[in-house]
């Protein structure tokens, strides 16, 4: 029975966060200040480090027994990357790390550091795809033959004759420009040594357990001397999952010094070496038969992974994703692909909300566009001629999409559109020389996902599954300690609603611990949109657990069958009578009255869950109006038909939609971190990386389906990424129906106003 | 000395010293926060002589002597300010970290004219940036709070 589950109940987080009480890592005090000295040139070898007098400045040569960063895929053709934490003899991006000041003040740490000379013999680096894969290009690895460090190839049995046999071959190449995350918290990091020798590790984390073993690893420490906190992190978008060298150095220095150490990122080091991502290139080619429908499909993906590798997910994540997920929502058969990822002299690439998904989703909704533009075909046509219909349906890569809605979903968002009426108004808008256009994107979102997944990408940290530990107290109040981490999710909220629908009290009794290694369990954090269904489905188990163990004791305080006791609203019942009992009272026999009952004493229950993973689906359908004099682009209206399985507090669901659609109108319309060519990064504040305002970002019109699917026992979905991954490709279709009098093209994010007026001058010469 | 919230703070600060900077570390009110240091985000907004201000662009030594307004002070003890219940009951926020800007500055207009209309609302909104929310439901409680305030000014 669901009292709580399904309900816009008001979130646990938010009294604390407007009041100004949330607790920031940048929050916290500090004895000392580190700030880190960067390297201004892209590709060098450091000769000397001259930091002024009597300052403290550790480089590399300081950090003995210090293991470099190498996260490994257990891949024949990945080439495991070092990164080592300062600066070994070469420095690989702008931004990349030399060395490290302490100060007794913030400002006072970047003084001494301005003063730090660097004495660095710049090379020629390689900034692009096409210039790091050139037979002469220098390799940014010493001992690597090539800069490709990954390499995946496939082809299915059958795609050669598909091909052959196909009506026509349609192509598109699409370019997704760099992006980042951007978080309006940046990173920060406070280690604070106790006289116990144990440090204390605060930062602004998605996978607080996995930060601690992987520091301890690196420092050659016992994990148990170090605990990490995550306490309100202000956003991650998966820049905070993977593991920043700079945390590492913080602790080092708190060992080191024996004190207090903080670190806060400003927005320029954030940009300039926080984690990127995005920057891949994918063409692809689809083979159709007569009838419009997509018999073979080919890929071909180059992915920029910049100068390191992140980890946990190492280089290969970009790549591999676009290689193993490229098909999408489409009922293709053959398929063959390839994908490399290529290092280069730029800030390494690491998930960002959707990974490569965005740019894939783009790639292969600009396909499905000129492919029914090439049949005469609207472009909903063709999707309903190529969307997956029967479930469970392998993909030509082995992944098992579960019972959906794809074809229902756009349908739904298709009556909401009227496209016929805008379709009139778009014709007669043209005579006043308006061009308005419109885009669908449909998408599914692989969430939810269990080691097994990260089993099959052969990490060599195989992430998944998570664990809860439930323990009701003596007063009846719950605590749920989680492996996960939330940033903005709200799970403390929405897991509270799973628990106390299971357990049969109100959530305002649950407390959901998270976010600090001394008092969760080991588990993965947040991230990969996984962290409703995986923890919450660990949430549901234990807490039907001890809805079990309540019923049992409550049966012998009632002295009833077991299997006539409810227990709802905190008071247990005997069905059909007037005979209860509160739950907390039987909370406190259980742990004061312990002997009367055949139980262990006290009421603790943990569960783990480790699901094999589950797709949610959507289309987005935006109405643009592009100036084809000043080449600005308007959004007029944005539509989301979303199934994400049961929603268990829609406000928050609507909230993430709401989020990813605003991050992905950015990716496709204004957002991009640009270098020269020498390697020079040129966005390094918010004034020239053009994050969008209220103004760029229009009110959503949401709609949901609820298909309820057994890969996830809460029967909710993930949905975390979806908005970001439909956006930019429904965005990027409805510029392209907008130029289509002008015969004008545009495959490339962001569509800049540069890029239109590019293509609108392409097309007319 | 700083008039923050009505307490006085007397603080020591070098002259480059930003007012955000000393409101979280000389001052210990942490609920303003930095997001950018170059004046684009609006995290730090707080309100000075009753002006909405960016206080990573204010040195503390200009606003000597002015009242000071930070988000530890909007709300009435116990009793939030309309802004804040709106803010929660139309998830203006997500992750909450650029909430206190977003609530100041909104504090800060709608204390001078609770009748801004929706385009009035729409502009002061995008003075600042959020990442999570994609922003309507900013709007939906500027918009609640403003009615709010028009009833009980
Ligand atoms: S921190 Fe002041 S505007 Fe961003
Ligand atoms: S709520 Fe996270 S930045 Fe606004």
């Amino acid at each position: 029975m669901t009292t709580w589950v399904g309900r816009s109940i008001r979130r646990f987080e938010d009294p604390a966060l407007v009041r100004g009480q949330g607790r920031f890592t940048a929050d916290l005090p500090a004895a000392r200040w580190v700030r880190f000295v960067r390297s201004p040139v892209a590709s060098g070898l450091v000769e000397r480090i001259t930091p002024p007098a009597g300052s403290v400045c550790i480089t590399h040569a300081d950090l003995v027994g210090v293991r470099p960063i190498k996260p490994m895929l257990d891949r024949f053709d990945y080439v495991p990357i070092e990164q080592p934490l300062l600066a070994k003899a070469c420095v690989r991006y702008v931004g990349d790390l030399v060395a490290a000041v302490l100060g007794t003040t913030a400002a006072d740490a970047e003084d001494i550091a301005d003063q730090v000379l660097l004495d660095i013999t710049a090379l020629q680096p390689v900034m692009d795809t096409p210039s790091a894969l050139a037979e002469d290009a220098p390799v940014v690895h010493a001992g690597m033959s090539d800069n490709i460090v990954v390499r995946a190839q496939m082809c299915t049995p059958g795609h050669a004759q598909a091909w052959a046999a196909a009506d026509r071959i349609i192509d598109c190449d699409i370019r997704s420009h760099r992006q980042s995350g951007q978080p309006i918290e940046a990173r920060a990091a406070h280690a604070a040594w106790d006289s116990s020798g144990r440090v204390t590790l605060t930062c602004t984390a998605q996978m607080p357990h996995l930060m601690r073993t992987a520091i301890a690893d690196l420092l050659d420490m016992p994990e148990a001397d170090l605990r990490v906190v995550a306490p309100d992190v202000g956003g991650g978008f998966g820049q905070k999952m993977s593991l920043a060298p700079e945390y590492a150095l913080v602790v080092w220095l708190a060992r080191k010094f024996r004190t207090s150490i903080a670190w806060v990122e400003d927005r320029r080091e954030n940009l300039m070496a926080s984690f990127h991502s995005r920057d891949l290139a994918i063409s692809v080619q689809g083979a159709f038969d007569a009838q419009a429908r997509l018999v073979a499909l080919s890929g071909d993906v180059l992915a920029n992974v910049g100068a390191y590798a992140p980890y946990p997910n190492t280089a290969a994540v970009e790549p591999l994703m676009s290689f193993a997920e490229l098909p999408g929502p489409y009922a293709v058969a053959e398929y063959a692909c390839l994908a490399r990822g290529v290092v280069t002299n730029t800030c390494a690439s690491a998930p960002y909300r959707g990974v490569s998904r965005p740019a894939l989703t783009l790639a292969m909704e600009r396909l499905m566009d000129k492919a029914a533009r090439s049949f005469g075909l609207l472009p909903e046509e063709i999707r309903r001629r190529n969307l997956v219909q029967q479930f469970p349906h392998t993909s030509p890569t082995g992944l098992i999409y579960d019972t959906a809605s794809y074809r229902e979903t756009m349908e739904l968002a298709l009556r909401v559109a009227d496209l016929t009426r805008f379709r009139q108004r778009q014709v007669t808008a043209r005579v006043e020389k308006r061009y308005l256009g419109v885009g669908i994107a449909t998408f599914c979102e692989r969430t939810g996902y269990g080691s097994p997944a990260f089993a099959a990408r052969g990490m060599g940290v195989t992430p998944g599954w998570e664990t809860v530990q439930l323990a009701m107290d003596p007063s009846g109040f719950v605590e749920a300690r989680i492996g996960a981490s939330p940033h903005g999710q709200g799970l403390r909220t929405t897991l509270a609603q799973i628990i106390a629908d299971a357990v049969g009290i109100v959530p305002e009794r649950v407390r959901i611990i998270h976010g600090d290694t001394d008092r969760t369990p080991y588990g993965w954090g947040t991230f990969a949109s996984r962290s409703l269904v995986i923890s919450g489905g660990a949430c549901l188990i234990a807490a039907q657990q001890l809805h079990t163990r309540l019923c049992r004791v409550a049966s012998i305080m009632l002295e009833a069958a077991e299997a006539d006791i409810e227990l709802r609203d905190g008071i247990a019942r005997v069905a059909g009578t007037d005979r209860t009992i509160a739950i907390a009272d039987i909370a406190r026999a259980s742990y004061h009255g312990a002997h009367r009952f055949a139980e262990s004493p006290g009421l603790q229950e943990t569960a783990s869950y480790d699901p094999l993973g589950t797709f949610s689906n959507a289309t987005h359908i935006a109405f643009v109006d592009v100036d084809v004099e000043t080449c600005a682009v308007r959004i007029e209206r944005f539509i989301v038909a979303e199934d994400a399985g049961r929603l268990i507090n829609p406000m928050i669901v609507d909230g993430q939609i709401r989020g990813g659609v605003a991050q992905g109108i950015a990716n496709a319309l204004y957002e991009e971190i640009v270098y020269d060519e020498h390697g020079d990064i040129l966005t390094t504040t918010l004034a020239d990386f053009l994050m969008p305002t209220a103004h760029e970002i229009p009110p959503l019109e949401i709609h949901h389906l609820e298909t309820l699917s057994d890969a996830s026992i809460i029967g909710a979905k993930g949905l975390g990424e979806g908005g970001t991954i439909g956006a930019p490709a429904a965005v990027l279709n409805a510029i392209n129906d907008a130029l289509q009098p002008f015969g004008a093209e545009l495959d490339a994010m962001p569509a800049t106003p540069l890029r239109i007026h590019d293509a609108l001058r392409a097309a007319r010469t | 000395m700083l008039h923050v919230n009505g307490v006085d703070h007397l603080v020591c600060v070098e002259a480059r010293r930003s007012l955000a900077d000393t409101l979280r570390q000389d001052c210990g009110l942490t609920g303003t926060h930095v997001g950018c240091e170059h004046g684009v985000c609006g995290s730090c907004t707080v309100i000075v002589d009753g002006v909405a201000v960016r206080a990573c662009l204010m040195f503390a030594v200009q606003a000597q002597g002015l009242p000071i307004r930070t988000v530890e002070g909007l709300a009435c003890g116990d009793i939030l300010h309309p802004l804040q219940e709106a803010f929660i009951a139309h998830h203006g926020l997500q992750c909450g970290f650029c909430t206190p800007g977003f609530l100041m500055l909104a504090a800060a207009a709608l204390e001078q004219d609770a009748w801004l209309d929706d385009a009035a609302i729409l502009d002061l909104v995008s003075s600042n940036l959020c990442r999570c929310t994609g922003y309507q439901t900013i709007l939906a409680a500027v918009k609640a709070a403003a009615i709010v305030m028009r009833e009980e000014a």
